[in-house]
């Protein structure tokens, strides 16, 4: 059961990285793929002020402001330098390998025995438990203030960026300097993952986010197959199905490890789930292809 | 209240596909004037337009909006005079965002989008009144994402939410180009209404000729980047329809 519960803490982990790929693929309709060096971002600057015993706030606080930078980067190189999104995000994410191993000095840097976001407060015994509240508590918190964000006048312009770029320029709104902010944005979510990741295993390692972006990518598109299929219009259920879609994702991953599938096959596993997650919908109407 | 001086636009200059798209245009719009833009494809008569909207800058000659020199300030920073509808209906409306939230928007127009929200019950009361003065009966689908309605309604709603915030000049692209005959006809009439209520000096572009001599208190033509003819008050309404029709033979 243990292994189970590790899989649902990993999955709230990885909802803040499901709302930011939700927020850059889904909302601003630009495929970003800083993320795998923005998440490792988040994971090396916990690791290293955790190392220099900065209070968790101080360290929450940093990691937010770094993975918005590398977001901005990434749009700036995309906006100004008319520069295809992907291309731009490969090479930030390129280059943030290089800062986050100089950063860490090692590639791996082990987080045992130290005061960390789960060890705040004392609610249960049992470490995962704990965990389990606190991260829970934290993912509420992220996922209210993304859902206020995105009714807010600012939020509608955001949304209205990804699906309408003339209509919005014609009313007033900057979409280039929006962009950026909306990349900052998900990067910064994604770093905070990086920074729960890595409080959660217990250590930072430089490879621990190749490939990462497909686990937000199939949480979102676990969600966007849901609000589809029923039909949801409403951003709370989005945000909310996003969040269940990372947990879901991580609770897959989980069962195939439990049913004694090879973990070098894992990754295969991932890549043929998302592919069934994409497919399913037009495999079930192919009566009408057109739609 | 538009003055454009001397204004010409060459795409891909220097190359074997160089377009001379408006050549050294002189036009003056007055306060309040309707004007009507006629012209076959590739006449120059939408790149005029983009540059008046911003969303296209000219390689020489100046534009004047309202007396502010706004030849190289992009659209988005224009749009706190200028509201406009597209040719597609798609490109003036969010097909995603409900109507509620693209009329938000259209009512912060020349405002910050800041971190409040808008949308609360006196908007939406403001918003179901203004669109029911339509009579297309959209007041009770104010919940509905924009893109289920047609788009007919949607370059009506355009237009509705072109004057949600303050607005000193419109500019309508073609905004009837693709509707059936029974919507452009509502749209037509209901940007008429609304030039007239809010005092707006408008430019309309059109290939419908019916459109050109019912609309407007003056009239220009355009060929090859260039004003042909141009008709003030008096000469336009002494215009038949029959001229019109001659223009293009």
């Amino acid at each position: 059961m243990d292994f189970y519960l590790t899989a649902l803490l990993q999955g709230l982990c990885f909802s803040a990285l499901a709302l930011g790929i939700y927020i850059s693929m889904k909302i601003f309709n630009i495929p970003d793929i800083t993320t795998d060096g923005s998440y490792t971002l988040g994971a090396v600057i916990t690791a290293i002020l955790i190392k220099h015993s900065q209070p968790t706030y101080v360290i929450l606080i940093s990691v937010v402001l770094a993975g918005g930078l590398a977001g901005a980067l990434t749009g700036i190189i995309h906006t100004k330098l008319k520069i295809n999104a992907l291309l731009a995000g490969i090479l930030v994410m390129t280059a943030l390998y290089s800062v986050n191993i100089s950063l860490m000095g090692t590639s791996n840097l082990p987080l045992i025995n130290v005061p960390s976001l789960f060890t705040l407060i004392n609610i249960s015994a049992n470490l995962n438990y704990n965990t389990f509240w606190i991260l829970s508590v934290f993912v509420i918190v992220i996922t209210l203030i993304i859902g206020y964000l995105l009714k807010t006048d600012f939020g509608i312009s955001m949304r209205a960026t990804g699906n309408s770029e003339s209509m919005i320029r014609s009313l007033g709104v900057n979409t280039d300097r929006m962009k950026i902010t909306g990349l900052a944005l998900a990067n910064a979510l994604t770093a905070v993952s990086g920074y729960l990741v890595s409080q959660q295993q217990g250590f930072t390692d430089i490879s621990m986010g190749i490939g990462i972006v497909i686990i937000g990518l199939g949480s979102v598109i676990i969600a966007e197959t849901l609000i589809k299929w029923l039909k949801i219009t409403s951003i709370w259920l989005s945000l909310v199905l996003v969040l269940g879609g990372a947990i879901i994702f991580q609770f897959v991953l989980a069962i195939t490890l439990d049913i004694g599938v090879n973990p070098n096959l894992l990754k295969i596993v991932t890549a043929v789930f998302v592919l069934l997650i994409v497919s399913l919908p037009r495999i079930s109407f192919k009566g009408n292809q057109n739609d | 209240m538009i003055d454009i001086n001397n204004v010409n636009k060459i795409f891909n200059a220097g190359q074997p596909n160089q377009v001379n798209a408006v050549n050294g245009v002189d036009l003056h719009i007055k306060n309040e004037d309707f004007l009507v833009i006629v012209g076959a494809n590739g006449s120059g008569k939408t790149t005029l337009l983009n540059m008046v909207a911003g969303s296209v800058f000219p390689s020489s000659g100046t534009i004047y909006v309202d007396g502010e020199n706004v030849t190289k300030q992009p659209d988005y920073r224009r749009s706190r005079s200028i509201a406009r509808v597209f040719q597609n209906p798609m490109s003036g409306t969010a097909s995603d965002l409900s109507i509620l939230d693209n009329f938000r928007l259209a009512s912060i127009r020349t405002k910050r989008k800041g971190l409040s929200i808008g949308v609360n019950d006196t908007f939406k009361n403001q918003v179901k009144e203004k669109i029911s003065t339509l009579g297309l009966g959209l007041e009770n689908k104010i919940e509905q994402p924009m893109g289920t309605l047609s788009g007919g309604q949607r370059q009506a709603l355009t237009l509705l939410m072109s004057v949600m915030d303050s607005c000193k000049v419109l500019l309508l692209d073609e905004p009837t180009a693709a509707l059936d005959p029974r919507s452009a006809d509502i749209v037509m009439r209901t940007a008429e209404e609304l030039i007239r209520d809010y005092r707006l000096t408008s430019i309309l572009i059109t290939h419908n000729l019916k459109d050109a001599f019912n609309y407007g208190n003056r009239i220009i033509l355009m060929g090859e980047g260039k004003i042909v003819k141009d008709l003030e008050k008096d000469q336009k309404s002494a215009l038949k329809q029959t001229d019109l029709y001659d223009w293009f033979g």
